[in-house]
């Protein structure tokens, strides 16, 4: 039986240093899941107190108010909101930014007035001896009621103290310090009453924002209106009033508590470094130089991890096949398991990387400059600002991206981002990029400087991007609701990234691919190894005698004899009938049935598609892209005589894998995210009506 | 001023004001919360390179903000 842990939920602003108050709480001790039944991310950890006992910490989602804007906010509500939960936590700990006081100061009161045990911890306190303010921490505990701990989360200083006050018994503020207005006295009373609210403010949130809290229940909603009506509640009208009123009470406090108030320099430093950032010419320049940077670290970089890794699961699958006796079991540990899980572990060091820069960007403060860049241009295709982060995402993987877009506040442009997004070239398209560039495009220099294949690569991501950009203009139009949509975002000061964060981000993002995406794709793994290992009739066990019989006047070695009843099983398996059935509807594309396999196995996981080559084009055994490449120009189309892979049909292909949605993972991250099947299902839908008709529109210009 | 009434969205670079009143009511609960309430001291600091969103500090820290929601916070001249 597990003890039953003190359960310490982790509340701020964004940007006021909570994950790094988090991490250091918790060091590798913290795990990453889901809320239940939503998606929002939910962190957790374990800490040693000072009396031995240990506690776990949640990290939830920063919040300026306990009014949600976004999904992200929603769950702070709920958490704090539902009292009769098991997971509603028995401390809260405020972090504060102290050198932005006044507004942090909102949502402690709000907290406060919840009625949980709460206590305050003053972040950046180095900056606020630099800026020379001065505060008396000791009136603030006693005006709040709550213990006041000065902290600096980036040194660690002040958290032992935090555990110290922590592991005492914290009781909830006496204080009050929202009155609930006469008006809706009331009303607050008869709700505490009939549904046993511990709390005013508790009852009185109930009936401001009782839809943004899921775990009420029907009958309770219902409740909830006829209380509203009975005493004629006024939701939009007691919310400014609040706010109005805390803010009063806020400046007193600061009044008396603030001994020497700021000297104006750390902002106006800030300011200076915006200068060059927002500038019309460097900006611009500065953003597209990071851009370059990143792009250059997924392909270049990345690519040496990504090689090791390749092999390491190429020769286990080698070695199981050696060492295992022969069987179906052995056929699907070498083929169908470990494949798949090598085609997880291999996207790897791309994430990683990109998630390294993208929290580097977003820790120093930039990230938020480039939603002030982009967002005008954006908002013309019916995105916002923060779509850049997805769709930048989208070019390691989609998955990532699109779990990025909760910070989205309007449910149309957050809905057009994730609709989008997946025509961002991501890394598994590049194995099917580099091999039919390879094929169709001449290794030659332009002007002394410009790889032609390069070009052709960038042209294919750009492609991407501008099928992304005006599919959302398209969208946009489309989907007729008129929510409103504003950028009401703090720009918070540049600072030094905290390099731990750096690295708790990386593995918390990567461990979050790997298990959401990672089943998805193993399972897919292991379906078309099934489909390509079986096949009706007797072909599948009399492979080699029917190779044998055609193969007669052939010396063959016996690896060459392998590899082709290898290729002969996958003609005759299911996803070789399948992919003959489909070549009527292909052909207009320029594909035969052979490439309709690969388009087959790829529906699923669009990287399958060189394994597959190389195992229909019989040379299995020595899967290298030299290989594959040769034999695939070698091959002859039997209508005209002539190659099999034509510009024409290497620019459709291209084509076609550009804009498919081949991704099963997507596909489901898609349904979470939109709890349902409508998106991702039209998502699939206009993908694959866009790869077909572009794919056939080229290979008919072509040819 | 011809009609009397200014907003943030035509404050200049530098320009310190007076916030009067926020003309949406749904916008101004999500701006008080953020700071922006009548009487506070609003600075203008820049807008961004195509004009729109800009920047602004109140309450001791920088906000950015898109005109449509700039030109609903008034300012007392």
């Amino acid at each position: 039986m597990q003890e039953k842990h003190l359960k310490i939920a982790l509340v701020g602003n964004p940007n006021s240093g909570k994950s790094s108050l988090f991490n250091i709480l918790t060091g590798l001790n913290q795990k990453t899941g889901n809320f239940p039944g939503v998606t929002v991310e939910k962190r957790t950890g374990f800490s040693k107190m000072p009396d031995q006992t240990t506690a776990q910490f949640i990290d939830l989602p920063g919040i300026y108010s306990l009014y949600p804007r976004s999904l992200d906010e929603q769950i702070v509500s709920e958490i704090l909101l539902h009292h009769k939960s098991p997971d509603c936590p028995d401390v809260v700990v405020v972090i504060v930014d102290a050198t932005n006081l006044k507004r942090s100061l909102l949502l402690v009161t709000q907290i406060i007035d919840l009625g949980l045990p709460t206590v305050l911890a003053m972040n950046m306190m180095d900056l606020v001896a630099k800026a020379g303010i001065s505060f008396n921490l000791i009136a603030l505990s006693e005006k709040l009621g709550i213990p006041v701990v000065p902290i600096n989360a980036r040194t660690g200083m002040g958290v032992d103290q935090l555990k110290k006050v922590l592991s005492q018994e914290v009781s909830p503020s006496k204080k009050e310090i929202f009155h609930v207005f006469d008006e809706a006295k009331r009303g607050v009373e008869e709700l505490r009453h009939a549904l046993e609210i511990d709390n005013d403010y508790e009852a009185y949130q109930f009936l401001q924002q009782p839809t943004s809290l899921s775990f009420l229940k029907a009958q309770e909603l219902t409740f909830i209106d006829q209380v509203k009506e009975k005493h004629k509640f006024f939701p939009g009208k007691f919310h400014g009033a609040e706010t109005v009123q805390r803010y009063g009470f806020i400046q007193n406090l600061l009044d008396e508590v603030t001994l020497e108030p700021a000297n104006e320099n750390r902002t106006s430093q800030s300011t200076r470094f915006d200068k060059i950032l927002t500038h019309r010419i460097w900006g611009y320049a500065i953003f597209f130089g990071v851009l370059f940077l990143i792009f250059q670290s997924i392909f270049a970089w990345a690519t040496v991890p990504m090689d090791f890794i390749d092999g390491l699961f190429a020769s286990l699958s080698n070695y199981l096949n050696d060492v295992l006796p022969e069987g179906p079991l052995t056929s699907m540990l070498a083929q169908g398991v470990v494949p798949g899980l090598g085609g997880i572990a291999i996207f790897i060091p791309q994430i990683a990387i990109l998630f390294a820069f993208i929290s580097i960007l977003e820790e120093s403060g930039y990230m938020a400059r480039v939603v002030f860049l982009m967002d005008k241009i954006m908002r013309k295709f019916g995105l916002n600002g923060k779509s850049v982060v997805p769709l930048i995402s989208g070019v390691a993987c989609a998955i990532p991206a699109i779990m990025a877009t909760r910070t989205i506040d309007n449910w149309k442009e957050r809905t057009i981002t994730i609709l989008v997004t997946p025509l961002m070239s991501c890394s598994a398209r590049l194995p099917v990029f580099t091999i039919l560039i390879a094929l169709i495009v001449p290794d030659k220099m332009v002007w002394h400087f410009f790889n032609l294949q390069g070009l052709a690569l960038m042209g294919l991501y750009l492609l991407g991007f501008a099928a992304a950009l005006i599919s959302a203009i398209i969208i946009k139009f489309l989907i007729r609701v008129n929510e409103r949509s504003y950028l009401i975002m703090e720009l918070p000061t540049y600072r030094w990234p905290k390099w731990s964060n750096v690295g708790y981000t990386i593995v918390d993002k990567t461990k979050a691919f790997v298990f959401e995406a990672g089943k998805i794709i193993l399972a897919i793994a292991i379906v078309l190894w099934v489909l390509a290992s079986y096949g009706p009739g007797d072909h599948m066990e009399r492979a080699e005698e029917y190779v044998l019989q055609k193969s007669e006047n052939l010396r063959l070695t016996e690896q060459g004899l392998e590899d082709r009843v290898a290729a002969y099983k996958l003609e005759h398996s299911y996803a070789g009938m399948l992919g003959k059935s489909i070549e009527p509807v292909i052909r207009p594309l320029g594909y035969d049935w052979k490439i309709g396999i690969a388009l087959v196995t790829s529906f699923a996981a669009r990287e399958v598609f060189v394994g597959t080559m190389a195992t229909i084009y019989s040379i299995g055994s020595e899967e290298d892209q030299t290989t594959i490449k040769s034999r695939m120009r070698a091959e002859i189309n039997p209508d005209t005589g002539g190659p099999r892979y034509t510009p024409a049909v290497g620019f459709s292909l291209l084509v076609f894998y550009t804009f498919a949605m081949q991704c099963m993972s997507t596909i489901a991250v898609v349904y979470r995210e939109t709890k349902g099947w409508k998106w991702p299902m039209i998502q699939l839908i206009y993908m694959t009506v866009l790869a077909y008709v572009s794919a056939f529109i080229v290979f008919q210009s072509f040819s | 001023m011809a009609n009397g009434r200014r907003s943030v969205a035509q404050m200049k670079p530098g320009e310190v004001a007076i916030i009067s009143e926020l003309e949406d009511d749904i916008l101004s609960v999500k701006l008080m919360e953020m700071g922006c309430l009548p009487g506070a001291t609003i600075r203008f600091n820049f807008s961004a390179p195509l004009g729109d969103p800009v920047c602004i500090s109140v309450s001791g820290y920088e906000l950015s903000l898109r005109l449509e929601e700039a030109s609903t916070i008034s300012i007392l001249n």
